[in-house]
């Protein structure tokens, strides 16, 4: 026991100073600190003292001993530290790489326009139907009191199979099968793929249309209008103009069509509306006393609407789509747009 | 319909412009297409005269004509017209005029010669689309009048898309009486007197199909001019209701069609034998039409028919043999009403839609015929000159469309429309409509005109008084109506959140034309009896498909042939199959994927989309349900034969397929990689158990793991079914974690590495206990499928 208390500590600080890592500075604790410590040697040393001298002496190595306690912790959170700050610098990464993985796609717009449509008349109760594609003349026409060499029948342009077999030109036929099987109140709405023999510019030979219908004790042409109103606004999600104008279905009557201004221009008037301001999104009225007929549904306690659009002509007006034909090419770069 | 603006106003002339009065007719539910001028812009055109002709010196086609155009001096025009002529009226475009097309007409010299001005042809004037020389005025054409006033030609043509009901307003007056009743107007119908009968002769008229033709009226003209022109008043009013002028009789029938709706026919009646009969045609019958169009008749077919031959589809169409032409001398004008039922379809039949058949088919005003044929003879008399005989008439009173009042209840009317409207108002309306109103305690008995032969039912008449009142004036009703709360289905899950999941795993979705090209469908199911369309659009749009995949691989091949190496895409819809001769629709859900497995990224390698990655998918669906499904290794004829499964239920249903396209396929489509490809039917892939909870075990888990060595032809399916046959009750759960071929295991054999996974509700389990359990499934293993434990 050469060294001094005071020889100790200085040299224990400069220990703790030179340590250079933690691993270092832990050899330095073991040391000073250790079962064979320098400090810990002092610490036993007192044992053969006098109890006098040994509360004296006691004191000064424990003053000298916590110094160099203290300086230990410093050091080791500098190094800690330290430490910390060379690993984070060495683990940086560029986060402007993209992440890997499988990567999500979309659903058609068709698809889209179509769940935009059922969830806001789900949301008024209004149960969604499908029915058949190839449907039968009596579903397609007859029941919807468009009998044989009816004027009506040249305006659907129709795929047969045979004399009475047909793919479906409207999805009104929908209607019919509904009204067979269920009494009012009804509240359906049918979407589905419909078929015309037609192939141009602004027509494909198959698109989709939404089929709507109420049925109930007492509903008006006013009820009509007030739900055609409140779904195309819903729609647009804008306050537009709507306008109900006189038209002709078989199985409506009053049947009307319904305008909407130009979501183009605002009603200014453009190309999209050939120039009147208003577009055309959808044909509506009250079902016919003969369809009603047809199913065994007293039309005189009972009445109802019926509505149906254009899936894609909605689609096309929602997002500025300008050519009908895209719909169906189903060209990635066409389809990822809308994801 | 196209019409005249400024005909229409000679009818009813509200004080409103143009785009007022298109907007009416449109919001009145004759919707107008298009408003267009009745001539191109063009100014500086007056009529002029050629006074004298003399040759060009220099050009052996140019005239140099001196033309009139005004009390002046004549002007000296240079023309090479073929049709000039002294004496000629013709339209001079004067120095200073515009022609349409911006066409400005200045002084200028041909060949050395002057040229004060231009003759014009109808298609210098934008009057017409051809034109063979000059356009041929008329010889009381006042010389220096401006052409456009003269030809009228400050007019404008409207386009009105008329519904199929409304065939009432397929003419002149019919639009106008619609006008005149949307403005609170009366309106002037044309003079119609019955014109002098000035010789005695008849010819008999036979009707035999009296249901079919409940009136027809004939007259005899005898003794018309043949050199007789149509007047240029006429043949611009023809023109501008999209008729060319073809001549004085023919025009003179057209015109009165267009004017009044009602459809006429002349024959040459030096080329009839014997009487008129109105029938049905013999099977050994045909006609020559007015086309050229030779027809086979039938007994379906209705015509007019002299002793010798059928002279002319009834309603539709006349027969070459008796048409008239620049010879005609003694014609025989047809005037009938048709039934609509027994012309709807035939024009179609043979083809053919003519103003005459659109407008039988659709409906004639029943009372019109005895107007129509007396304002047509005095048309061609007025013009052709000729001598009229009586009118043979053959009306069958029993056949005529009735006109029965219709009960109109107040109380009806305000249910339906949904606000009451003051009974003045209604009365109002309905009588401006035409129609006669007789007061009922409840309401009115209302009796439609003969020209709105649509009006039939009470709804009819509800509509007529929302139309004139407007739809617009109708309240908008917020919706209140009788709700049911609906069931919220469990065991069925919706097929949106199939969708979802193939989005979110990268699947792009498609829609395809549910026919297909017969070509592909054959080549992807050549076993599939295809439903074909009768009328398809083409060949690549002509059988119904069977399978979804058909459209998938053409949308992929669109995709691939346009520098897209990944496509994922899958598709809903129905496939259509015939199952003993019933055809059943069947909701299919398929994909396609094609290309590396991820997109190209930094950091992995690019790999190949397998068997397994597609199996991923098509699993994860399945885990929507959480339904045991069963991947058979099986055959399909698309697919190749070594990586095809079959999806099979708990039941052992077929849900669907999965595998990779067949070579062969792959290469006769076209494709450059392997193809996956899935198609499963919803209604199987939909099914969903209601969850039964069960309790936790508080006891651990432990897992042990086996390395068996088989045959290479057992599948991991067999090896799970015979541990799940033992219905071990502390078996949780089976882990295939490794397969190992090569050092250490005998080919045709393979090393499955399997994790077992144990667990006891009741206690922990022992080693012992663990030990037995294990012992157990590898006997039963051992003793099935010859599995060895791997040393």
């Amino acid at each position: 026991m050469s060294d001094t208390l005071e020889d100790i500590l200085a040299q224990g600080l400069q220990a703790l100073a030179a340590a250079q890592d933690l691993n270092q500075l832990d050899q330095v604790r073991v040391h000073y600190l250790g079962k064979k410590g320098l400090f810990t040697e002092q610490m036993k040393a007192l044992g053969s003292m006098e109890p006098e001298q040994r509360r004296s002496v006691g004191q000064v190595v424990n003053q000298a001993k916590n110094c160099f306690q203290e300086q230990l912790e410093t050091r080791k959170n500098m190094l800690e530290t330290a430490e910390l700050s060379a690993r984070l610098a060495s683990e940086g990464i560029d986060v402007t790489l993209p992440g890997r993985g499988q990567s999500v796609a979309g659903l058609h717009p068709v698809t889209t326009t179509l769940r935009r449509i059922n969830k806001i008349f789900a949301s008024v109760g209004f149960k969604v139907v499908e029915g058949p594609e190839i449907e039968d003349d009596y579903h397609n026409f007859e029941a919807l009191n468009i009998p044989a060499h009816h004027p009506a029948r040249a305006m659907h342009d129709t795929f047969y199979f045979d004399a009475h077999t047909v793919l479906r030109t409207h999805t009104s036929p929908v209607q019919i099968r509904v009204m067979e099987s269920e009494a009012p109140p009804l509240k359906v709405i049918a979407p589905g793929r419909v078929y015309r023999c037609d192939s141009d510019i602004t027509h494909t030979p198959m698109f989709h249309q939404v089929e709507g219908f109420l049925v109930d004790i007492d509903v008006s042409f006013a009820d009509l209008k007030g739900v055609v109103y409140e779904f195309l606004r819903a729609f647009f999600e804008k306050d537009i103009q709507v306008r109900f104008r006189p038209s002709y279905f078989p199985f409506t009557e009053p049947s009307a069509e319904v305008d909407i201004e130009c979501v183009m221009c605002n009603g200014e008037g453009c190309r999209v509306c050939s120039q009147t301001g208003w577009l055309e999104v959808m044909g509506c009225g009250m079902i016919h006393p003969e369809v009603f007929k047809a199913v065994n549904i007293d039309s005189e306690c009972h009445s109802g609407f019926a509505f149906g659009m254009g899936v894609e002509r909605l689609a096309m007006l929602r997002y500025g789509i300008n050519d009908l034909r895209l719909f169906f090419e189903n060209d990635l770069k066409f389809l990822e747009q809308f994801n | 319909m196209q019409i005249s603006e400024a005909w229409l106003r000679e009818y009813v002339n509200p004080a409103i412009n143009t785009e007022e009065l298109t907007a009416q007719l449109t919001m009145a539910g004759l919707e107008v297409d298009s408003v267009q001028p009745a001539a191109a812009v063009f100014s500086g055109v007056v009529v002029g005269e050629v006074l004298a002709m003399g040759q060009h010196p220099d050009a052996d086609r140019l005239r140099v004509c001196q033309v009139a155009v005004s009390a002046a001096e004549p002007l000296q025009i240079v023309c090479g017209a073929s049709n000039v002529r002294v004496g000629l009226k013709i339209p001079v475009a004067l120095c200073g005029a515009v022609l349409p097309g911006d066409f400005k007409i200045k002084k200028s010299k041909l060949r050395g010669v002057e040229s004060f001005g231009m003759l014009c042809s109808e298609k210098e004037l934008g009057l017409a689309a051809d034109a063979n020389g000059l356009m041929e005025l008329a010889v009381d054409a006042p010389v220096g009048v401006d052409i456009r006033e003269y030809l009228a030609l400050n007019d404008t043509l409207i386009e009105i898309d008329l519904t199929p009901n409304r065939a009432d307003c397929l003419s002149v007056e019919g639009i106008a009486r619609e006008v005149a009743v949307l403005n609170q107007m009366a309106w002037t119908a044309t003079s119609n007197e019955a014109v002098t009968i000035t010789h005695q002769d008849i010819l008999t008229v036979n009707v035999e199909a009296t249901t079919a033709c409940p009136r027809y009226l004939g007259r005899l003209i005898k003794d018309v001019n043949p050199n007789a022109e149509t007047p240029l008043w006429m043949q611009e009013r023809l023109r501008r209701s999209g008729l060319r002028s073809l001549g004085p009789l023919v025009d003179v029938t057209n015109y009165v069609l267009i004017e009044l709706g009602q459809p006429l026919h002349a024959f040459d009646a030096d080329k009839l034998n014997g009487a008129i009969t109105v029938r049905y045609a013999r099977t050994d019958e045909a006609l020559t039409l007015l086309n050229g169009q030779t027809i086979k008749l039938d007994s379906e077919a209705l015509i007019i028919a002299d002793d010798k031959q059928a002279l002319a589809l009834a309603g539709i169409m006349g027969g070459s043999d008796s048409a008239v032409s620049g010879d005609t001398r003694n014609v025989f004008l047809e005037c009938a009403f048709f039934a609509p039922q027994s012309i709807a379809g035939k024009a179609r039949r043979f083809g053919l839609h003519t103003d005459s058949s659109h407008r039988f088919e659709r409906g004639v005003d029943a009372t019109l015929q005895h107007r129509a044929i007396e304002r047509a003879s005095q048309l061609i008399i007025d013009i052709a000159g000729g001598n009229a005989g009586a009118i043979t008439e053959i009306t069958t009173d029993s056949a005529l469309p009735e006109r029965t009042a219709i009960l109109l209840r107040k109380e009806r009317a305000a249910k339906i429309l949904g606000v009451t409207l003051v009974d003045e108002e209604i009365v109002d309306i309905v009588q401006r409509l035409g129609m006669s109103v007789q007061t009922q305690s409840d309401g009115w008995l209302v009796t439609p005109p003969g020209f709105r032969f649509d009006i039939a039912i009470e709804a009819d008449l509800i509509e007529e008084i929302a139309r004139i009142y407007g739809y617009n004036k109708l309240p908008n009703n917020r919706l209140l109506m009788r709700s049911e709360l609906s069931p919220a289905t469990e065991a069925v899950m919706d097929i949106e959140r199939v969708k979802d999941l193939l989005v979110d795993r990268g699947y792009q979705e498609a829609i395809t034309y549910s026919f297909v090209d017969e070509h592909i469908q054959k080549i992807v199911a050549p076993v599939d009896e295809v439903i074909s369309l009768k009328n398809p659009i083409s060949s690549e749009m002509a059988v119904m498909r069977t399978t979804l995949w058909c459209g998938l691989l053409k949308v992929a091949l669109h995709n691939t042939n346009r520098q897209q190496n990944r496509v994922r895409l899958f598709e809903t819809g129905l496939r259509f199959v015939t199952k003993e001769g019933q055809i059943q629709q069947q909701k299919m859900l398929a994909g396609l994927a094609l290309g590396s497995a991820y997109n190209e990224q930094w950091g992995e390698k690019i790999r190949k989309i397998d068997f397994f990655d597609v199996k991923a998918d098509v699993e994860a669906m399945f885990g929507l349900t959480a339904c045991n499904v069963q991947f058979m290794s099986a055959n399909q004829t698309a697919l190749h034969p070594g990586q095809t499964a079959e999806i099979l239920s708990a039941t052992g249903e077929s849900i669907g397929w999965l595998g990779m396209l067949h070579p062969t396929l792959e290469k006769q489509l076209g494709f450059e990689t392997q193809v996956f490809l899935f198609e499963l039917d919803q209604n199987l892939l939909l099914n969903k158990s209601i969850p039964v909870f069960k309790p936790l075990s508080k006891y651990p888990l432990v897992r042990r793991d086996l390395a068996l060595i088989v045959k290479e032809g057992v599948t991991a399916e067999q090896l799970t079914a015979h541990i799940k046959s033992c219905n071990e009750p502390s078996l949780q759960d089976i882990v295939i974690f490794d397969i190992y071929r090569g050092k250490g295991v005998d080919e045709g054999y393979k090393s499955i590495a399997l994790g077992l996974v144990l667990q006891n509700n009741t206690q922990t389990l022992t080693d012992a206990e663990i030990d037995t359990v294990i012992n157990s499934l590898l006997n039963t293993l051992i003793e099935k499928i010859s599995a060895k434990l791997r040393d």
